[in-house]
């Protein structure tokens, strides 16, 4: 667990190149399903379409639960890459870590808060950009005192709570799993005994952790959309 | 082993891993991209298309069902329109032949009196004439009588007795 991270310094700012490794490694996965499930693309959808179309149609369900699909539809390819690379994200940790050097590779990216945190951030500006550019600033900014006026500062504060809970939501959840899988390995490799303790705890927690990891990602598109949501539509 | 620097937030080495911000946007940004042009853009053109193939097979369907519809009405009709012009065909046959009947009936009745008429004149015809030549006959007869008569000498009672016979076998 004392594993270094491979930091640099490039240009004044820091980078975590396992997070970088891993970032691209899941953008690269999630481009690769994207594309090779939507080639030879037919009216009567088979196998891989047909994948594609339930993500497609899980995300747009979302969308639906939370807006109607006039204003939600812009919003249907953000939920659709967001879902997918958070999952993608979350079960690249899972079957191993690759340590070199004392020094971690390959993990989650997701679970790291800068990387969770960026997301989020990302989702509540998008909120706020198209928050002004469908209602308009003066129904933006009105919407922070309403109800009633005196609200505005938990208006206020609930915007920065929005985006910590939901960065770490999903950091907690993905590198709490991360740590005890590690954990488990540690013990698997002290001793023979250690294997046999660690093996079906590890499949066990393994299970969960997919479990998890598909959960956490549908909550994350799930309250982005009603983050959002909450921003866009005129009845909030 | 564990250490608390894996404790504050994962950040390892108390650095602030600041630019993994801009390469975690950066990066979703052209995923973002990559994935609406290659991926999302075409499924949802072949999605769309084939709500607008449903849509429109389900209005040819049901322009067909109306047009089935419409279709059997029209055959229904002509069909009633048939069945009532074969029963007035029919019906006008029937009077046509009664009316034929009664005719040939009437024709028949009229020849037939008439050729009865002619019958009767006929006999009629034939009587009178038979008649005339009975007279004929009985005259000469009566004038033969009469010279016998002459020729013999008869008695009055004979004479009358004789004349009676003669025209009552004559007149039968």
């Amino acid at each position: 667990m004392s594993h270094e991270s491979p930091m640099i310094k490039i240009m004044g700012l820091w980078f975590n190149l396992s997070n970088i490794l891993m970032i691209t490694v899941a953008s690269i996965i999630v481009l690769i399903i994207a594309v090779v499930c939507t080639r030879n693309l037919s009216m009567k959808p088979t196998g891989k379409q047909n994948f594609m179309e339930w993500v497609m149609d899980f995300v747009r369900n979302i969308i639906n639960s939370s807006m109607d699909w006039k204003t939600g539809g812009r919003f249907h390819v953000l939920g659709v890459t967001l879902i997918m690379f958070i999952f993608v994200s979350n079960m690249l940790g899972l079957p191993f870590a690759i340590v070199v050097d004392h020094t971690l590779w390959w993990k989650s990216p997701t679970a790291d808060p800068v990387v969770t945190l960026t997301l989020a951030a990302m989702v509540v500006a998008l909120s706020h950009y198209y928050g002004i550019k469908l209602k308009g600033a003066k129904e933006y900014g009105r919407s922070y005192f309403q109800p009633v006026g005196f609200i505005f500062p938990l208006k206020i504060i609930e915007e920065f709570s929005n985006t910590l809970t939901l960065g770490l939501r999903l950091y907690g959840n993905i590198y709490a799993g991360e740590i005890l899988l590690s954990l488990l390995a540690g013990l698997a490799t002290s001793s023979f005994i250690g294997v046999l303790a660690a093996a079906p705890l590890t499949i066990v927690w393994q299970g969960f952790s997919v479990f998890i990891g598909s959960i956490q990602a549908f909550i994350f598109t799930l309250l982005s959309m009603v983050y959002i949501s909450h921003k866009v539509s005129h009845d909030h | 082993m564990l250490l608390s620097n894996t404790f504050v937030l994962g950040a390892s080495a108390g650095v602030f891993n600041s630019g993994d911000i801009l390469f975690t946007i950066a990066m979703f940004a052209i995923l973002l991209f990559l994935v609406k042009k290659l991926a999302w853009g075409p499924l949802m053109g072949i999605m769309k298309q084939r709500e607008e193939h449903i849509a429109n097979e389900i209005e040819s369907a049901e322009q067909s069902r109306t047009e089935a519809k419409k279709l059997l009405e029209e055959q229904r009709n002509l069909l009633k329109e048939a069945r009532t012009e074969a029963q007035t065909l029919i019906e006008n046959a029937k009077k046509q032949g009664d009316l034929q009947r009664e005719e040939i009936i009437t024709l028949a009745r009229t020849e037939a009196d008439r050729m009865k008429e002619s019958a009767k004149l006929e006999i009629e015809q034939q009587k009178e004439q038979a008649v005339s030549a009975i007279r004929d006959q009985v005259a000469s007869l009566s004038v033969l009588i009469a010279s016998k008569v002459i020729e013999k000498e008869l008695s009055v009672e004979d004479q009358e007795k004789l004349i009676n016979e003669y025209i009552q076998e004559g007149g039968r």
